[in-house]
C-alpha cells in the first residue's frame, strides 16, 4: 500500500514536472483579472477602436459586453454602421485585401486567448522592436517573422533589440529608443486592460462559471456529508 | 400502496421484474471487504451515462461540417443556453472516464480480478477498453481545431504502415485521401451512434459476466467457497442496500472532483483541452509538435520509440498496438499462487512498480518532443513495459506467496 501512495505521489507531480521543462522566452505575467470590470471596459473599449480594423471577432456579440457592466447605450455607441446589438464583432477591412497588404490574413481573434495564452498575448503586444530586414520595419522577440505590423507603436514608442552577453548567455533585451504618446507606465496598463479583455471574450462564460462552481460544490458537500451518515447507518450491521 | 402492489404484480406476470431485481441487485451477494480501488467500476458506468446525456445535447448544436464545426463548438460555448457546462461537462467526461477506467483495470492487475474463472469478464473488458479508444479518437476530431486534426491526421496515417493494404485502408478509414469533411461526417456518425451502441451492448454484458461468475475482493479469495445454512456466502452481503448507498457516496465525491475541474479548470492546463485545438483546423499548416491527449501518450510513446525496420514504421504500429491491449493476455500469464497482492512476494511487486513506473513514464514522454534523450527513455521504458508481461509466467512462478487466509479481512 505503501508502494502505491509513493506512485500516485508521483502521479501528481507530473504537471509540475512538465511545465518545468518547457522552454521558449521568456514570457511576462499577464496582470489583469477579470474581476476588475472597469478594466475589462477599457478594453473592449480599446479592442474595438484599434483591434477591430483588421482583425474580427466573429464568435464575439456586441450584446456580451453587458457582461461586463456595459450598458446597452454604452454599447449601441460602439456599434459599427449597420451592426444590431446582437450583431458578432466583424472587422472593418476584408480578410483579402488584409492578405494582400500584410501577406497573411489576420486571425480572428475571439479565441485567441485561449489558443495563445494571456501572458503570451501580455509579452507579444510589447515586444515588437525595430528590425530594417522586415517588409513592415518591425519584428518581435516572442513572434519572429510577425506579419502584423507595430501598430501601437504610437503608443509605446520605437524599441531596439539588445543583446548582451551574460556569461556564455544571449540575452535579448528590447531598450525604448523614440518615446511614444504613451509612458513605459502607461503603455504596459493598456495592455494589460487589452489582454484582459481578450481573456473575457475567449470564454464569457468564465465569469459565471467560477460562481456556478462555488454554489454546486457547496451544495456537493453538504450531499456527501448527508450519502455518507446513510452508509454509517446501513453498515453498522454489517460485522 | 396497494395499487403499486397490484401494478408491479401485473408487470411481474409478464416480464421477470422481481427475479432481475434480486439476482442484479438486493440478492446479488459481493464480498463486504471491498475497499477504495472498488468504486471505479460504478464510477466508469456512472461516467458513461454522463457522456451518453452531455452528448445527445451536445449533439443538437453541433454541425458535422468542415466550413461550420469549428464555429458551431463556439456557438454552444456563447449562444446555446448552458452550452458551455456541457461542453465542459463532456470534455472533462472523456479525460476522467480514462482516470476511473485506468484506475478500474489497475485494480482488477492489483487483486488479480483476471484469474479463472474472471478470464472472459476481463476480456469483455479489454473489449469495452478498445471501444473506449476509438470512441474518443473520433470525439476529438469533431471540434476541428488544429489538434483534432493533426492528431487525426497522425494516427490515421499509421493505418496506411500496414503492409499490402495500408494505402488503401487509410483511405477507407478517412473517405478521402486527407482528413476532411468526408471523415468528419463519418466520424461523427461513429461517434455519436455505432461506438456508444457498442459500448453500452459490451457494459451490459460486463455486468452481467460479472454477476455470472461473482466479484472478486481485495483478499483474492472466492467467498463462495464458504456458505451459510441459507446458500449465500458467509462473507458477502447484498448488493443492495449497502453497495448502492457505499457507492453513492463514493459518486458524490466523485463529482465534487469532477465539478471541481469543469467550474474551475475545464483545461487542466492543457491536458483536457490542448491550447493549439482553439485555433481552427489548417490542413496547409503543420503544427510544430503534435502530441495526442494524454491517455493516448503512453501507446504514442512506444510507437516512437520503436525505430523503423525495412523501412516501414509497422513494427512500432504493431508494438503500440500489443502494447494498448497486452493486459487481455494476462490470465494466462498469470502462474502466481495467489490472486491478490496482499500475498503475492517481492518479486512480483517490484515488478508491477516497474510497468506502472513505465506507463507513466511513458504517458509522460509521449507528450514531449522527440530528443535522443527521451528517445533513449522511451526505450528503455519501453522494454520495462513489455517485460512485465513477457517475464510473467516466470516471475510469477518462483515468487514465494504468503497463505492465503480462509475468509476475507474485515476490520
Amino acid at each position: 500500500m505503501k508502494l502505491i501512495k509513493k506512485l500516485w505521489m508521483l502521479v501528481l507531480l507530473m504537471p509540475a514536472m512538465a511545465i518545468a521543462s518547457e522552454g521558449g522566452p521568456q514570457l511576462d505575467k499577464a496582470p489583469g483579472s477579470l474581476k476588475d470590470m472597469a478594466s475589462l471596459q477599457r478594453g473592449a473599449q480599446f479592442f474595438t477602436a484599434n483591434c477591430l480594423a483588421c482583425h474580427s471577432a466573429s464568435y464575439m456579440r456586441y450584446n456580451r459586453l453587458m457582461d461586463i457592466g456595459m450598458s446597452e447605450e454604452e454599447v449601441k455607441k460602439m456599434l459599427p454602421e449597420g451592426s444590431k446589438l446582437g450583431s458578432t464583432m466583424q472587422a472593418a477591412m476584408d480578410a483579402a485585401s488584409a492578405k494582400a497588404a500584410f501577406g497573411v490574413a489576420p486571425p480572428d481573434l475571439s479565441v485567441e486567448a485561449r489558443a495563445r495564452g494571456t501572458d503570451w498575448l501580455y509579452t507579444y503586444l510589447r515586444s515588437f522592436y525595430a528590425d530594417s530586414t522586415r517588409p513592415s520595419g518591425v519584428n518581435n522577440l516572442v513572434f519572429p517573422g510577425v506579419g502584423m505590423p507595430n501598430v501601437l507603436g504610437g503608443m509605446q514608442g520605437e524599441q531596439q533589440l539588445q543583446v548582451e552577453n551574460h556569461e556564455g548567455h544571449e540575452v535579448k533585451m528590447l531598450k525604448l529608443v523614440n518615446p511614444g504618446s504613451m509612458t513605459t507606465e502607461q503603455y504596459n496598463a493598456t495592455v494589460a486592460d487589452l489582454v484582459n479583455y481578450l481573456d473575457f471574450m475567449s470564454e464569457p462564460s468564465k465569469l459565471v462559471r467560477y460562481k456556478l462552481g462555488y454554489i454546486v460544490l457547496g451544495f456537493l458537500f453538504l450531499l456527501l456529508l448527508l450519502t455518507y451518515a446513510l452508509k454509517k447507518e446501513f453498515w453498522k450491521e454489517i460485522h | 400502496m396497494k395499487m403499486l402492489k397490484n401494478l408491479v404484480g401485473w408487470v411481474d406476470d409478464r416480464f421477470p421484474l422481481l427475479d432481475t431485481w434480486k439476482e442484479h441487485l438486493s440478492e446479488y451477494y459481493a464480498p463486504k471487504n471491498f475497499n477504495f480501488w472498488y468504486f471505479f467500476g460504478s464510477l466508469s458506468l456512472l461516467v458513461l451515462v454522463i457522456q451518453i446525456l452531455s452528448g445527445i445535447f451536445l449533439t443538437m448544436s453541433y454541425k458535422p461540417d468542415a466550413l461550420l464545426a469549428f464555429g458551431s463548438v463556439e456557438y454552444i460555448m456563447r449562444d446555446v443556453q448552458w452550452g458551455w457546462l456541457l461542453r465542459y461537462i463532456h470534455s472533462t467526461g472523456a479525460s476522467m472516464f480514462f482516470v476511473v477506467v485506468y484506475l478500474h483495470i489497475f485494480r482488477g492487475m492489483i487483486y488479480g480480478s483476471y484469474r479463472k474463472p474472471r478470464e472472459l469478464l476481463w476480456i469483455i473488458g479489454v473489449v469495452i477498453y478498445l471501444a473506449l479508444m476509438a470512441e474518443a479518437f473520433m470525439g476529438y476530431l469533431l471540434p476541428w481545431g488544429q489538434m483534432s486534426f493533426w492528431g487525426a491526421q497522425v494516427i490515421v496515417n499509421l493505418f496506411s504502415s500496414v503492409p499490402f493494404i495500408g494505402p488503401d485502408l487509410s483511405v477507407l478509414i478517412r473517405g478521402d485521401y486527407v482528413i476532411s469533411d468526408a471523415t468528419l461526417n463519418r466520424f461523427f456518425a461513429l461517434h455519436v451512434i455505432a461506438v456508444p451502441l457498442v459500448l453500452v451492448g459490451i457494459v451490459f454484458v460486463h455486468i452481467v459476466a460479472l454477476h455470472k461468475v461473482g466479484s472478486n475482493n481485495p483478499d483474492g479469495i472466492e467467498i463462495k467457497k464458504n456458505k451459510g445454512p441459507d446458500g449465500h456466502p458467509l462473507d458477502g452481503i447484498p448488493f443492495h442496500p449497502y453497495y448502492t448507498v457505499k457507492d453513492i457516496v463514493a459518486v458524490v465525491a466523485f463529482l465534487m472532483v469532477f465539478s471541481a475541474i469543469v467550474f474551475f479548470a475545464p483545461d487542466m492546463g492543457g491536458y483536457f483541452l490542448e491550447a493549439n485545438n482553439f485555433i481552427p483546423a489548417n490542413p496547409m499548416q503543420t503544427p510544430p509538435h503534435i502530441a495526442p491527449v494524454w491517455y493516448f501518450t503512453p501507446y504514442y510513446a512506444i510507437l516512437r520509440a520503436v525505430p523503423p525496420m525495412f523501412g516501414s514504421q509497422f513494427p512500432g504500429v504493431i508494438a503500440m498496438g500489443i502494447g494498448a491491449i497486452g493486459i487481455v493476455f494476462l490470465p494466462w500469464l498469470d502462474r502466481g499462487k495467489v490472486k491478490s497482492i496482499r500475498y503475492r512476494g517481492p518479486i512480483y511487486k517490484i515488478f508491477l512498480a516497474l510497468f506502472v513506473i513505465s506507463f507513466i513514464g511513458l504517458g509522460y514522454l509521449g507528450m514531449m518532443p522527440v530528443t535522443p534523450t527521451y528517445t533513449l527513455i522511451s526505450r528503455v521504458l519501453s522494454v520495462v513495459y513489455f517485460a512485465f508481461f513477457i517475464l510473467m509466467p516466470w516471475y510469477t512462478k518462483i515468487d514465494k506467496c504468503k497463505p492465503e487466509p480462509d475468509r476475507v479481512t474485515f476490520k
